[in-house]
């Protein structure tokens, strides 16, 4: 391995920027530090009415009347709505999505909405909500996969049957989606095998845990057009969501997102729009929806719970003959969880000959599943990189050392059929191999765990547009959401290739009338996407440039060239301009210059995909079971980073919601399909206190589709730390901890079971 | 319900009067009433810690406060942190170490710190994580924020 040490914790990469790489103050930070900015509930309208939706407190059961009269009686409402005022839709899949907004005939889980009111104030709404009558003929919930693939099950969709292996067949069950992915032949590679681990992995529903709730507001015009104000991970995607629900073309939906306060995924589903603009319309006002800390447990998507099962063979010298898996994923009340991405993920970060993977999509009656960073890949993981543990110690290999023996890079082609490019698997795993913490001592009653994780990041759609201002700085318009510091990453790559420094740049994130479609801020893309959609965008300038300073001097543009923000001719070196020169000479020599880019830069995995890995310390407390992470490491290949302390935020929040998930958090479900722990006191993510300063290490493989070699850093981070954990847990206390949260009762019951 | 109730307080240095219904907590007041929408919601059960203030010298959540309780008090929100124009070193130590990703929560913390560096100048990286562990972030994993207060103690000490 060369690598190159410019930087404290980043490695491998060996090309310099002028901008790119370095950390500047993001251009959006002094209004959030001054409690400035503006997020969806901050949004204010003349005439504004506060909406409330009233919620299934069942979670399976067949709605058979709702009575309003009582509400509309209350003085100050305003309007009403049930799911009758929502369009009929045709196809299933769209039935599903207006289901999920407003429920239809049946409720599939507890929180599902079924009408809501506006009225003058949010205090009067509630009270209204409160007034509708609704009766129910109420059900038998299922709460797993395993239960809702029972043969007998209770059945949530009359009209779902199972789609086998690609095929449509007219089996009704829960089972939305049976698929399969083979690769060679396990039975052979099994066969071929000198040891084999095999054993069944169950995680839980988790939620995104994004701090701000969600929130639109919504304003049906006169002339039929329909503004929206909200917290959203894709304004043009919610748009278009939108639209299709109310039956409208894209075009009569504007939407404005305001700051967001946090997504993971979370944030792209629509719920509470077309709500709001349906309130609108009835009653001519403005209508502001936000939702209470419940709500957004209840009745917005957390990620799928898992039931896994996992089958490695290995020889005895290390070499992987043959990997098996059977994902079996809750999708929540409606068909679409994350079990395909968690099939592209399971065995991402090996290169081995024979492969099946099983995925099986099951409704369940739990809140309709959403994306959650690197969605269904931590599952996986969990699962997977807990049995390469086990394997390891079986075959007394260490288990970096089996995983580098064994693992992917470019060439290899996945069981789902792709083939990597340039991929970063083998420098994380010596960066972590190397690294001081791996060889650290440990303490009485600890444990150190390893695991390695894979996301495969997409590209997809990106809109922006640069336009110079006569000081020479530019002015950058572009449609990715700023989650966590996007604004700056981007307006850097605007910057770099133009050869002006980043602080003049100034980036704004803008309505769906303003810019080109762009997709949702997710899938590790924005960085990548837009970055290069700046980047081209900044090429087209840049060309006009020339051609501008060519008309100036008159010369042949061809004899100019533009290097690090200066056009100079290439025969005579009297002609010279600095970019801000130039551009203080635009207006009086033709006007304004405007550099755009509209692209598509690739499907899922466009940049290669990236992969991280974890180094965990845990210390168990003997007579509690309570487990303390004493020392956590990340590695994770960032491709290049662009803004650093971003990318190392990225890193650092990422394994923080994968200790939560793996130590604590899980939808605590009481037996009629209700979530006893709504509250943030409850649903106990980790505080300052819980955890220890999360060191990282960025390792940069060059993307090879990306001008600066972008991978994406949002997601992979989050793959790894369940199961890193699981395995440090093992070497504190020799217990195999196949089920999330490992909480101190788990790891108590468990000791009690091994001590019988 | 009865009629609202006047509320003679003081915000931000500034002596304010508003009128509020009894069952209208102050986080509610200042965002919906005065319009400081500077304090964020995030649970509206004392839990997640977007919503605190100084009052009377004391952080409050203030979702966990009524606004009727404001009446003679002495408040301080995120707006009123910055001295004019010029930032707390809090909130410039926020900015410089990169501690805030989606910024919801970066109000709640930045009075917090801001108290905790008044309690405790040279805190050690416990008492941080201590006094922060009820403002909840989701997007950081904390690093940063602790690595921003410990900066911030710094340069406050100097200064």
């Amino acid at each position: 391995m060369t690598s190159t040490q410019y930087e404290r914790n980043v490695i491998l990469s060996n090309v310099d920027y002028d901008v790119v790489g370095t950390r500047p103050i993001r251009p959006d930070g002094v209004d959030k530090v001054r409690g400035r900015a503006l997020y969806a509930a901050d949004f204010d309208a003349s005439g504004l009415l506060h909406g409330k939706v009233l919620r299934s407190p069942h979670a399976h059961a067949r709605i058979k009347s709702i009575d309003v009269k009582k509400a509309e009686a209350l003085p100050g409402v305003m309007s009403i709505v049930t799911g009758k005022d929502l369009p009929e839709s045709e196809k299933d899949s769209d039935r599903y999505a207006r289901e999920n907004i407003l429920a239809g005939e049946k409720v599939v889980y507890k929180g599902q909405a079924i009408a809501a009111v506006a009225a003058s104030n949010p205090h009067v709404a509630e009270e209204a909500v409160s007034l509708i009558e609704v009766t129910y003929e109420v059900l038998p919930p299922i709460m797993t996969a395993p239960q809702g693939m029972e043969p007998n099950a209770a059945i949530l969709h009359e009209g779902l049957t199972t789609e086998e292996l690609g095929e449509k067949t007219d089996k009704v069950s829960n089972v939305a989606n049976h698929f399969q992915h083979i690769k060679g032949d396990v039975e052979t590679g099994f066969s071929e095998a000198d040891c084999i681990v095999e054993r069944e992995y169950n995680t839980v529903t988790v939620h995104q845990g994004y701090l701000e709730p969600h929130s639109a507001t919504a304003f049906w015009n006169s002339d039929g057009r329909l503004h929206i104000w909200c917290s959203t991970q894709g304004a043009h995607p919610a748009r278009d969501a939108t639209a299709k629900i109310l039956g409208l073309p894209v075009s009569q939906v504007r939407v404005t997102p305001m700051e967001i306060g946090g997504g993971f995924g979370g944030k792209i589903p629509i719920y509470l729009e077309p709500i709001a603009a349906l309130l609108s319309k009835k009653s001519g006002h403005a209508v502001q929806i936000s939702m209470s800390r419940a709500d957004v447990f209840e009745s917005t998507g957390p990620t799928s719970g898992s039931n896994m099962t996992i089958k490695i063979g290995a020889k005895s010298d290390g070499t992987i003959t043959a990997m098996q898996a059977r994902l079996a994923f809750e999708a929540g009340g409606f068909p679409g969880s994350p079990v395909n991405a968690a099939a592209i993920c399971v065995f991402a970060a090996y290169d081995v000959e024979n492969a099946q993977i099983d995925g099986y999509d099951v409704v369940v009656n739990k809140p309709k599943s959403a994306p959650y960073r690197a969605p269904g890949a931590p599952n996986a993981a969990f699962a997977c990189e807990q049995a390469m543990d086990e394997l390891s110690q079986q075959l007394g290999i260490d288990p970096i050392d089996l995983r580098l023996k064994n693992s992917a890079k470019e060439g290899t082609r996945r069981a789902d059929g792709p083939t990597f490019p340039r991929i970063g698997a083998v420098e994380v795993l010596e960066a972590m191999k190397d690294h001081p913490h791996y060889s650290a001592p440990l303490g009485a009653n600890e444990g150190r765990g390893v695991a390695i994780g894979y996301w495969f990041n997409i590209g997809f759609e990106s809109s922006v547009s640069i336009s110079v201002n006569a000081d020479g700085t530019v002015s950058l318009v572009e449609g990715s959401t700023d989650v966590g510091g996007s604004r700056a990453s981007i307006a850097m790559q605007a910057a770099e290739a133009l050869g002006i420094p980043m602080e003049d740049v100034y980036p704004s994130v803008v309505d769906t009338d303003s810019v080109g479609f762009t997709a949702v801020t997710g899938g590790s893309r924005t960085t990548y996407a837009t970055g290069w959609a700046a980047y081209e965008a900044a090429q087209d300038l840049n060309a006009q440039m020339i051609e501008r300073a060519a008309s100036i001097w008159d010369v042949d543009a061809d004899g100019i060239e533009c290097v690090s923000g200066v056009f100079q001719s290439k025969s005579d070196p009297e002609l010279k301009m600095t970019f801000k020169e130039l551009a203080a000479q635009l207006a009086d020599t033709g006007g304004p210059l405007m550099g755009r880019a509209a692209m598509n830069a690739g499907g899922l995995g466009a940049s290669g995909g990236s992969f991280a890995g974890n180094i965990v310390d845990v210390e168990i407390d003997p007579d509690t079971g309570k487990t303390t992470v004493k020392r956590f490491t990340v590695v994770q290949d960032a491709g290049k980073a662009i803004h650093p302390s971003y990318v190392e935020g990225q890193m650092q929040g990422g394994s923080v919601q994968g200790i939560g998930w793996a130590l604590n958090e899980e939808y605590y479900m009481r037996d009629d399909g209700s979530m006893a722990n709504t509250s943030l006191l409850d649903y106990r993510m980790p505080t300052s206190l819980d955890i220890p300063m999360i060191d990282t290490v960025i390792v940069e493989v060059a993307s090879p589709s990306h001008p600066f070699g972008v991978r994406g850093v949002g997601e992979a981070n989050i793959v790894p730390p369940t199961a890193a954990i699981a395995n440090a847990i093992q070497g504190a206390t020799g217990l195999r901890m196949n089920n999330l949260p490992m909480n101190p009762v788990a790891i108590m019951e468990a000791k009690w079971k091994q001590n019988g | 319900m009865p009629g609202k109730t006047q509320v003679q307080t003081t915000i931000n240095g500034e002596s304010v009067e508003f009128l509020c219904e009894p069952r209208q907590s102050l986080l509610e007041c200042l965002r919906d009433v005065i319009g400081l929408t500077g304090t964020k919601e995030g649970c509206n059960d004392g839990n997640c810690g977007a919503c605190t203030v100084e009052m009377d010298g004391r952080i409050v959540t203030s979702c966990l406060v009524l606004g009727v309780e404001a009446e003679g008090k002495e408040i301080t929100t995120i707006e009123g942190i910055a001295d004019g124009s010029e930032l707390h070193p809090v909130q410039q130590a926020f900015l410089e170490n990169a501690a805030l990703q989606c910024g919801i929560c970066t109000p709640g913390f930045i009075v917090s710190s801001k108290s905790l560096l008044e309690n405790i100048p040279n805190p050690s990286e416990h008492q941080i994580r201590f006094w922060l562990a009820n403002n909840l972030c989701r997007c950081t994993g904390y690093d940063k924020i602790v690595r921003a207060v410990q900066d911030a103690a710094v340069k406050m000490q100097e200064a």
